[in-house]
This record gives C-alpha cells, sequence and structure tokens, in this order.
C-alpha cells in the first residue's frame, strides 16, 4: 500500500543548521500517526515543510501520491492538506462562525459578481457553507458559542474551534501542532475523544505532541525525530522500548542503565 | 434632473465643496480597499492623478464624450497599479508602500516637464461634466457594492489575511491574488475620483496629485476607521469640512491632519466608526 502523505529525503538547512535532515517518512491512510522527539529535533519544520510554509532546502512531499513540493501552502489546503498551530492562530476579531466559514474558503466557488449581484448561486453556496460550518463546529461542541468573538473564547475552546475551522473543508489529512500543551487533564481526554471522532471521518491525523500519555493513548504510529533525523518508525510500544528512542529522550547513560535493569528483572 | 429649489440654491452655492465631498469619500474607498487586507499604499493620490490627467487628456485633446472617458480613466491607473503590484505585492511589509510612493513623485516629474501635458501649469478649462448626481450615485454604488463583497466569502478572506497571513495561506487563501485584487480595485475608484474631480473643478495641476494628497487619503481612513466602507467616508467628511470651519487656519491644514493622524493612532485605534460589519450573507 502506497502511503498517504510521504516525504522523500526532506531536508531544510538553516544556516548550517539540519532542522530536517533527508526525512523520510510514510503516513498511512485513515490512521493516527505521532510525531515525537526532544526539544529542537525538528518536528515542528517539519510540519512547515509538508504543510508549504517553509521551503525545503532538498527532498520532496507528496500526497496521495501527488508532488507538492513546488505548490504554496494555500493550493495544499485546497488538495487536502490541513493543519493548526502551536501557538493558536483564529482570527480573534472574527466570531467563531465566521473562522469555521474561513476555514471553508477551497470549497467556495462563487466570484465577485456574483457576490455583489447577489445571485441565487450565491445565495445558495453561503447557506450551505454555513450549514457546513454548524456541523462542524457541533462535532467539536461549539455550537452554542457560534456568534461569539473568537477572541473571547477559553483556551481550550480556541483549541477545539482551531481544529474545527481546519476541518470544515473535509482534508484528506489534518496536522496537528502540539494540539494537547496547556490542557488540563479533562481536556486533554475530550481531545483524545475529539482525535478518534476525525480519524473515523476519513481524515487522517499527523500530530506532534510531548504528552507522551496523550500519544501512546492515541496514535497508531510513532515517529520520532531526534537532531533533524528519523531515528524511529513503528508502533508506540516498539518505541517505547527502542534504545535509539530513549537514548535521544534520556542520555546515553541513562539509556543504558535502563537497558541493563529491564535484562536483570525480565526472567 | 429636476430637484427642489432650496436644494438647487444651496448646490450651487457649495458646488465645490459638496462635490469634494463626494470625491473625497471615493478617495477614502479606494484607501479602504487596501487597507482591508492589511496592505499599505500611499499611491492613491498617484492613481487619482492619473485618472485626472488621462480624463482630461481625452477630454480636452480628442473631445471624446465622457461616457467613454470615465470608464478608460478608471483602467489606465488600473495597468499602472498591475505593473507595480506584481512585483512588490509577494513581499510583505513596505514595499508596496515604497513603491507607490515612487510612482507619485515620478508622475509628477513627468506632468510638470512634459508641455503637451500643461507642465507646471497644468490643464484648464476642462468641461464640468460631472454633476451632484453622477458624483453621490457613484459613491452610493461604491459604498454598496464593498458592503456587499465584505459580508460574503470574499470579506471574510481580505479579514484574515489583515489579522494573520499565514493563517490566511492555510486556509486556502491565495494571499498575494487577493492583495492584488485590492490594489486594483483601488486604483479603479481612484482613478474615477480623479476623472470626477478634473471635470468637476475645470483644472487640474501636477501638486494635486503628489505626497501630501496621498497623506491626506491615508488620514480619511485612519480617522474613520475600516470596520465597514462607511467609516472611511465618514472620516474624508470631517476632514474635507474641517479646514471649512477653521477657514482662518487653512494654511495649517496639513497639521490638522497629521495631528488627527497621531491623534487617531493613538487614541482610536479603530477609527470614529469603530463597528465590525458581519461576515456572511445567509
Amino acid at each position: 500500500m502506497s502511503a498517504l502523505l510521504e516525504t522523500r529525503g526532506l531536508t531544510r538547512r538553516f544556516a548550517g543548521l539540519l532542522a530536517v535532515d533527508s526525512v523520510d517518512m510514510a503516513v498511512q491512510a485513515d490512521t493516527v500517526h505521532a510525531l515525537i522527539g526532544p526539544n529542537g529535533a525538528g518536528k515542528t519544520t517539519l510540519f512547515n515543510l509538508i504543510s508549504g510554509l517553509t521551503v525545503p532546502s532538498q527532498g520532496s512531499v507528496l500526497l496521495q501520491g501527488r508532488d507538492l513540493t513546488a505548490l504554496p501552502a494555500d493550493r495544499r489546503t485546497a488538495l487536502g492538506l490541513a493543519r493548526t498551530f502551536q501557538s493558536i492562530r483564529i482570527f480573534g476579531a472574527m466570531s467563531v462562525l465566521e473562522n469555521v466559514l474561513t476555514g471553508l474558503h477551497p470549497r467556495r466557488a462563487a466570484g465577485l459578481v456574483a457576490t455583489v449581484l447577489r445571485t441565487p448561486g450565491f445565495r445558495r453556496e453561503e447557506r450551505a457553507l454555513v450549514e457546513r460550518a454548524l456541523v462542524v463546529l457541533d462535532m467539536v461542541g461549539l455550537t452554542a458559542r457560534a456568534e461569539e468573538r473568537a477572541a473571547n473564547l477559553s483556551y481550550g475552546e480556541q483549541r477545539r474551534l482551531e481544529i474545527a475551522r481546519a476541518m470544515a473543508p473535509g482534508p484528506a489529512v489534518l496536522l496537528l501542532d502540539e494540539p494537547a500543551a496547556g490542557m488540563n487533564p479533562a481536556e486533554t481526554a475530550a481531545l483524545i475523544g475529539l482525535v478518534r471522532r476525525i480519524r473515523g471521518l476519513g481524515t487522517t491525523v499527523l500530530l506532534v505532541e510531548h504528552d507522551i500519555g496523550f500519544v501512546m493513548d492515541i496514535s497508531d504510529v510513532v515517529t520520532v525525530l531526534n537532531f533533524g533525523r528519523l531515528i524511529f518508525q513503528g508502533t508506540p510500544a516498539g518505541a517505547r522500548q527502542a534504545p535509539e528512542v530513549l537514548e535521544a529522550y534520556l542520555g546515553q547513560k541513562v539509556a543504558a542503565r535502563l537497558a541493563e535493569r529491564a535484562r536483570r528483572t525480565q526472567p | 434632473m429636476d430637484m427642489p429649489v432650496w436644494l438647487d440654491d444651496f448646490l450651487w452655492t457649495y458646488q465645490n465643496l459638496v462635490h469634494a465631498l463626494g470625491i473625497n469619500g471615493l478617495l477614502a474607498l479606494s484607501m479602504y480597499v487596501v487597507l482591508a487586507v492589511g496592505q499599505l499604499s500611499l499611491g492613491q493620490a498617484a492613481f487619482m492623478g492619473l485618472g485626472a490627467y488621462f480624463s482630461a487628456v481625452m477630454t480636452l485633446k480628442f473631445g471624446l464624450p465622457f461616457a467613454i472617458v470615465l470608464p478608460a480613466s478608471c483602467i489606465a491607473p488600473m495597468l499602472f497599479a498591475l505593473a507595480i503590484g506584481v512585483p512588490t505585492l509577494r513581499l510583505s511589509g513596505v514595499y508596496l508602500a515604497i513603491a507607490t510612493i515612487g510612482l507619485g513623485e515620478v508622475l509628477r516629474a513627468v506632468y510638470i516637464n512634459v508641455e503637451w501635458l500643461g507642465g507646471a501649469l497644468g490643464l484648464s478649462g476642462i468641461p464640468e461634466r460631472a454633476d451632484f448626481w453622477m458624483i453621490y450615485g457613484l459613491l452610493a454604488l461604491a459604498i454598496v457594492a464593498l458592503w456587499l463583497i465584505g459580508r460574503s466569502g470574499i470579506g471574510r478572506a481580505m479579514e484574515a489575511i489583515r489579522e494573520d497571513e499565514t493563517a490566511a495561506q492555510v486556509m486556502g487563501i491565495d494571499v498575494a491574488r487577493y492583495r492584488l485584487g485590492a490594489l486594483l480595485a483601488s486604483a479603479v475608484l481612484a482613478g474615477l475620483a480623479g476623472a470626477l474631480g478634473a471635470h468637476s473643478s475645470s483644472f487640474i495641476g501636477p501638486n494635486e496629485y503628489g505626497f501630501e494628497p496621498a497623506v491626506t487619503i491615508l488620514s480619511f481612513a485612519l480617522l474613520g476607521g475600516i470596520g465597514t466602507p462607511f467609516a472611511p467616508v465618514l472620516g474624508a467628511w470631517i476632514l474635507t469640512l474641517l479646514p471649512e470651519v477653521l477657514r482662518g487656519f487653512s494654511d495649517m491644514r496639513l497639521v490638522f491632519n497629521g495631528v488627527i493622524i497621531v491623534l487617531a493612532v493613538l487614541f482610536l485605534p479603530q477609527g470614529l466608526l469603530a463597528v465590525r460589519m458581519r461576515r456572511r450573507a445567509a
């Protein structure tokens, strides 16, 4: 089976620093795929390379076999790639509903003339967009807040709004950059349910997360980066035992001691 | 068109001021369109000058009917906007502002030095073809069109670009295309104002379209705000009426504009009409 989203030899150099170093990553359809690694491992840079906000030094990004490397971010979104940001980037002055409607931009077809003349086609489209936006808001539990100014939402609500906005056009892949950051345990638990629902809707999820419990709970596949290099790709359980992953997180000495202890305690 | 006698008298007495209010309203809208996508242009006066000179030449030298002159003098500044916008709008920052200041100064030098365009004396004896109804009809049309555009997916995309360019891009919005579209629309509106102005005041000169009027046009939008199309028009009307009220200080007009910009930026960051329009049509 060929992967839904793939990076081939993806590399990004920042003035001598290899932030992402020839990463070959394959994200399979209908999975929740986690991207983890210590701080500065290149996770966010990899996200920016995939979504088109950063230009790669080398390598390519493929979605459903199609090479996206030369396309700007907005074209990639139109082709089914969506993302959220580590620091929330909703449109604060807009209402919650308007935020989601903005996320539906790729589904719009009405031109300038139809807009000014308020043609029946324009009205129909606008009604359909609002309907769709309400469905997505319902999914994240923000229906009651639809007319609220987005900046007035609580932190957790803003995170959910950002996910709703990204999910609005029904993307093939959703990139979540640290979705659980700053959330309390109850909010994190709700987020796990939301990510499962998103996968159930046929959207593949690729997420960066530091909350290892969250990653273990939710992901089917884990990719581990360290110093820009892919050092592990496999199941979450496998990642827990892989010596190179332990080493990346804990350093060589601690990892060796842990491995030693594990050997002694096992029959 | 028939109108009550008192209105006829009023318009006759204050014709210049009444026309200036309508024309400055159009200029304020041309500024609004660019600011609405988070760009700063100081070329509104230059685009207006292009409209004015093109229309005056077409009327005076070629004797073309106003029905042709008016649309043609919108297209001319639009082509200049295209030439400036394509290289600068892909870059973020102040490149557009710098390029448009440059355009204004280059054009001023051209007007002054080309004898055929009247040189430093400008062009006079332009027939009065723009009347009250034409000016205010077009202003109303522009306000309604911008209002309808604002309350649609196009308005949402424009506000998204202004608020967060990167997030807008990730929403699938072609930021460069929207910015170019806004600049072209603003050039059309400014060109229209220029042609109407030339055919209402009967005289145009090179210094009417330089850097100072560019800043004045910017202050229309800064004072009024850009929440709705009404806001910059209100700003334009206040700043057009102010020197009439303070007639004794008319040499200090620019000082007043400067003070108003500073006060508006400090105390009224959203402008006088800080109402935000709803961005949906359903």
